[in-house]
């Protein structure tokens, strides 16, 4: 039996040898595919992709922002569709699985020949099929993740960003801490992957010298939490700033209160979604000693979307009218609309590029684009910046009584995600009334 | 169960010896056992390469997947079919492989596809020893446990290292297609389907010659009867090592062909939901036949497919339809392994003799 | 010291509900010799039950009470509809079969409930170093495994059990009735793993929510040995206790890897687990 097995393993390297004889790893830079194309357009439909997590562990914190997607291109679709096409916008389920993401993307492009890929969810994910994405000439618009590598127009001409991205929204409100808690004990409580490094990076810019406490958190291991926040209040952090998911928000304030521990907490956008946390909290808060808006009153958040909270706001009000007639069930949440604005701005996008619409004028019609709203902060989608939502303002969250809202300490402000200064970024933005998004 | 194996195995071979004086039939089966199962590798790639360049873009992927999962669920048959040891760890073998791949293509460029190939080969079938050697003395569940935090815990390794192995975010790279000079002819994603049948193939020939051997005796012995195999003067626990390095190193291998056709090593596709996924493939395909590993592969690529396509033929609501895949495939399971206790290629073969008997 | 003690005692609150499983799993393992992928399953949708009961009535308890009842009964049709029928044939059939019936309910659960997040309440007030809830996890296995013993020691049925799945031929001889006792079995394995579902679950109720702590409770079972239920309490404890430990001094992305090296360290010392008395086994 040896001398047979021997033999083989020998004809295997040999024949392996003689299918690629020069290294696996050299590839030219793909070019990218041919834009003056309408693939998924017809006389009355453009089809649009996406790729999220509809099941799995990922799912619980993201299922809303397609349900918000989908009850926007609904409304659309209701007023007329852009330009008399309705648009039909396919969500693909990948459980935040790379290779699931992959597939499902390859099958959006080739299978259901997708016009543009609007939103796939994700850094693990997303990123492997940025590339394919770019090579196939398929416009990669709005990516639902704030890291840093959607905005690199010169290696992916074709994938714009949309959620501000984590480092300079971290800067932000690093600054605005280190001026308004010049003698804060600064705590850091973050997902342990680029969430977590990319934020950290932002805020140690300002931050570095007032940090008495650093705790990463594992999005798998939430059992772990109580003692990070135990770990916390020990090293007497009096203000804690949190990057995390909602779900480890949630978790981080419900054990602080569970320690009698009560640090300023300043949470990035990703995380402060005030709805989400509320609706996770309302089982603990039942109780008159502890209520929820107790727990979550006075938290100040980083934001650059209009946020349920905002009730004057024009564009709150009228997402929350498509929510009740369009939206799946459960109340209107900031992850809701972020999904919301993502159509919103995809079918501004696509009015743009004129009635005939190809590639090429979507990616043109975004890179001419004013981007005046709905976001609350400045837009890039440049020739030369891709980098979505260019800064953040910041709010805190504030209930007394039987009354909630959001309070505005800091109008939006822009910076880099380099050591650049941070400037104001005011604009003028425009209402619901102004956007032609429909005819 | 053993015993109805082996009860199954003995006419099967006497139906093979009276073949063998008749027809075309009886000079296949005169062949020797090695070229015999080169001939079939060689015309199943073939059938990948005609499959392949009918078909679009797409179905050459999932040929591509269904390919790798095989060469997966393979390995595991011959660590769990064959030497009895029970296995849910296996992912991690395939974490590992793709994980060598990544790490060649991204450190060593220049390296050739077989080299990193049979790299990955080598850290799984090393990986495999260790663990073997680590759970030899164990038996039934305890193994089972043991590789079960096997399969979730070694992909925490990626999140310790997140310079060198990219964190929960993973790593990603590109690798050669078609080479310049069939570019005209086949496009990356058929080229790439073809080189991983042939690795899978060539892997599957080496695995089928090896469990016909004397090793492939002995792990069925000490499947059926461990202590008769110790009396037998068969060497048990070198044995069962040998049996869950080769598995590991077929395991491995697939991780390397899913790594070099996605371009992408993520600790969060080596859950324990995929190492569960390929054991019951393993017994949905049916225990004990390299061909179960190939009935189990394609239920691991197509059931869900298929459950999603009912699901959206149907009609239903988000949160139904969005799960309907998953209770798709756990009800398939149950209704296969109840109603054909040896899987599909149980129920074929037994198809088979059922229509040769007539 | 401090983060030491807060480390201890949150190892302990987290190892008793990896015991609760760890516990369910042996009585099941005891009763049939099949290791219960399913377990977790049913647990969810037990707990999901109570919490629709929860919110219908507003009383936990209710709701309790509700999920430790259809936890026996999950348990006693999986066994009589699903189980019984392969009983006797390879036990990778028993394994697979209780696979398929995780992936059935998990997804059923999610069709019916959605795959979003609930908030999910503690059964007493979580606040405090160690919190009521947490003492409360605690003595809830602590009753359980103490009225286990008790039934297996001093009573009929207890004893009837015993018999049938350690001697089933000679235990059917002497009039017990076998397959009534494997039911027995997974019944009450299974209020046992509702009662973990119901510790585990807070403070956030989704189809995934109890992924983690069956991969903890399948390592304590083994750990202890699948043959004591006091082992898979013990093994329960250990592993939440040293875990915690783990996440706390070393990282809490090396949990799942600290579970690994626990694991093979125990068994390549005693390979039938920490408290499963060796006996020359037949083959």
């Amino acid at each position: 039996m040896r001398k047979p097995t021997a033999a083989l393993a020998g004809a295997l390297a040999l024949a392996l040898l003689a299918t690629s004889c020069s290294g696996a790893g050299q590839t030219e830079g793909g070019g990218v595919g041919d834009l003056d194309v309408s693939t998924g357009v017809t006389d009355d439909t453009v089809v649009i992709g996406t790729h999220q997590p509809l099941t799995g562990p990922a799912s619980a914190g993201y299922l809303s922002i397609s349900q918000g997607a989908t009850a926007m291109f609904d409304y659309i679709n209701a007023q007329g569709g852009v330009h008399g096409r309705r648009i039909d916008y396919r969500v693909q389920d990948d459980v935040y699985d790379p290779t699931q993401t992959i597939e499902v993307t390859q099958e959006l492009v080739m299978g259901e020949e997708i016009f543009a890929m609007l939103g796939g969810l994700g850094t693990p994910t997303h990123s492997k099929v940025v590339d394919y994405l770019n090579e196939e000439g398929v416009p990669d618009v709005f990516v639902s993740s704030g890291a840093l590598m959607w905005n690199n127009p010169e290696e992916y001409p074709l994938t714009y960003g949309y959620q501000v991205d984590y480092t300079k929204e971290a800067k932000i409100l690093g600054q605005y801490v280190a001026e308004n808690f010049p003698d804060a004990k600064v705590g850091y409580f973050y997902q342990n992957d680029d969430v977590g490094t990319d934020s950290q990076a932002g805020l140690d810019q300002y931050l570095a010298d007032m940090v008495v406490s650093d705790q990463r958190y594992e999005a798998t291991a939430p059992e772990a939490v109580a003692t990070q926040i135990a770990a916390l209040k020990e090293d007497g952090a009096d203000l804690v700033v949190c990057a995390c998911i909602p779900s480890f928000t949630a978790l981080g304030v419900l054990n602080a209160a569970g320690q009698d521990y009560h640090p300023q907490w300043v949470v990035s956008s990703i995380g402060s979604d005030v709805p989400t946390l509320k609706n996770l909290l309302r089982e603990f808060g039942e109780s008159d000693e502890l209520p929820v808006e107790a727990m979550l009153n006075g938290m100040i958040t980083s934001g650059y979307l209009p946020a349920t909270n905002m009730e004057d706001d024009p564009w709150t009000r009228f997402y929350q009218e498509v929510h009740e007639e369009y939206g799946a069930e459960g109340e209107l949440t900031n992850t809701t609309i972020y999904g919301m604005v993502q159509a919103t701005m995809f079918a501004r996008a696509l009015k743009a590029a004129g009635p005939e619409p190809t590639r090429q004028g979507l990616v043109d019609a975004l890179e001419s684009m004013e981007w005046n709203g709905p976001g609350v902060v400045p837009f890039a989608s440049s020739a030369d910046d891709h980098g979505g939502y260019a800064g953040a303002l910041i709010n805190q969250y504030v209930a007394e009584g039987d009354e909630e809202g959001l309070e505005e300490l800091q109008g939006p402000m822009v910076t880099d995600r380099e050591g650049g200064d941070i400037t104001e970024g005011a604009f003028d933005r425009a209402t619901p009334e102004e956007y032609d998004f429909h005819d | 169960m053993a015993s109805s194996l082996r009860r199954k195995q003995a006419p099967a071979a006497a139906t093979a010896r009276a073949s063998a004086r008749r027809g075309p039939a009886g000079l296949w089966n005169s062949l020797p056992v090695l070229p015999r199962h080169l001939l079939a590798a060689l015309a199943a790639l073939a059938l990948v390469a005609v499959l392949t360049s009918v078909t679009d873009g797409l179905t050459a992927l999932r040929v591509a997947n269904v390919g790798y999962y095989l060469l997966a669920v393979a390995g595991l048959q011959l660590l769990v079919g064959f030497s009895g040891q029970i296995s849910l760890g296996n992912g991690a073998f395939m974490f590992i492989g793709a994980y060598t791949t990544a790490l060649m293509v991204l450190y060593t460029p220049m390296a050739p596809l077989a080299v990193v190939m049979l790299a990955a080969v080598a850290a799984g079938c090393l990986a495999g020893m260790l663990v073997g050697a680590a759970t030899a003395r164990l038996h039934g569940p305890y193994l089972a446990g043991a590789t079960l935090a096997l399969a979730v815990g070694l992909p925490a390794v990626a999140l310790r290292f997140p310079d060198l192995l990219g964190g929960s975010n993973g790593l990603f790279f590109s690798l050669r297609g078609a080479p310049p000079a069939l570019s005209g002819l086949v496009s990356d994603s058929q080229w790439k389907a073809l080189v991983v049948w042939f690795v899978v193939l060539l892997a599957l020939v080496v695995l089928a010659t090896t469990s016909r051997g004397r090793l492939g005796r002995r792990m069925r012995a000490i499947r059926d009867d461990e202590a008769a195999a110790a009396t037998a003067g068969i060497p048990v626990g070198r044995t069962k090592v040998v049996a869950f390095v080769i598995s590991a190193g077929c395991g491995s291998l697939a991780g390397a062909c899913q790594a070099y056709l996605l371009g992408t090593a993520t600790p969060s596709s080596f859950t324990l939901a995929l190492s569960l996924s390929l054991l019951a493939a393993l017994v949905l395909g049916g225990l004990g036949s390299l061909w179960g590993a190939l009935w189990g592969a394609l239920a691991l690529v197509y059931l869900e497919l298929a459950g999603e396509e009912l699901a959206h033929a149907m009609g239903l609501g988000s949160n139904v339809a969005n799960n309907a895949p998953v209770v798709f495939f756990g009800v398939i399971l149950i209704v296969i392994v109840m109603a054909w206790p040896l899987g599909v290629q149980g129920a074929l073969s037994r198809l088979g003799r059922s229509l040769r008997g007539r | 010291m401090n983060h030491f003690i807060d480390l201890t005692l949150n190892g302990i609150a987290n190892g008793a509900i990896y015991a609760a499983l760890g516990l369910s799993l042996v009585i099941i393992y005891q009763a049939t010799r099949v290791v219960n992928f399913a377990q977790p399953a049913l647990a969810l949708i037990a707990v999901y039950l109570a919490y629709a009961v929860y919110l219908a009535t507003g009383s936990y308890w209710t709701g309790f009470a509700v999920a430790l009842a259809s936890g026996t009964l999950m348990g006693v049709l999986a066994e009589r509809l699903l189980i019984r029928p392969v009983h006797g044939r390879s036990p990778l059939s028993a394994i697979i079969v209780t696979l398929g019936l995780l992936l059935a309910l998990q997804g059923a659960a999610g069709m019916v409930w959605g795959n979003g997040d609930y908030s999910f309440p503690y059964p007493m007030d979580f606040r405090g170093r160690f919190s009521p809830a947490g003492a409360f996890g605690l003595g809830a296995v602590a009753v359980v495994t103490l009225l286990l013993f008790a039934l297996y020691r001093f009573t009929p049925l207890g004893l009837r059990m015993r018999a049938a799945a350690l001697h089933p031929e000679s235990a059917r001889l002497s009039g017990v009735r076998v397959g009534l006792m494997l039911t027995a079995g997974w019944g009450i394995a299974s209020a046992i793993g509702a009662l973990a579902g119901m510790l585990a679950a807070p403070p956030f109720l989704s189809p995934n929510a109890l992924d983690a702590v069956f991969v903890y409770g399948i390592a304590a079972a083994v750990l202890g040995g699948l043959e004591s239920p006091f082992g898979a309490v013990a093994g329960g404890l250990l592993l939440g206790v040293g875990l915690s430990y783990v996440s706390g001094y070393a990282g809490p992305e090396l949990t799942t890897l600290a579970a690994l090296a626990i694991l093979v360290v125990v068994l390549s010392v005693r390979p039938d687990g920490l408290f499963t008395r060796p006996v020359a086994r037949k083959v």
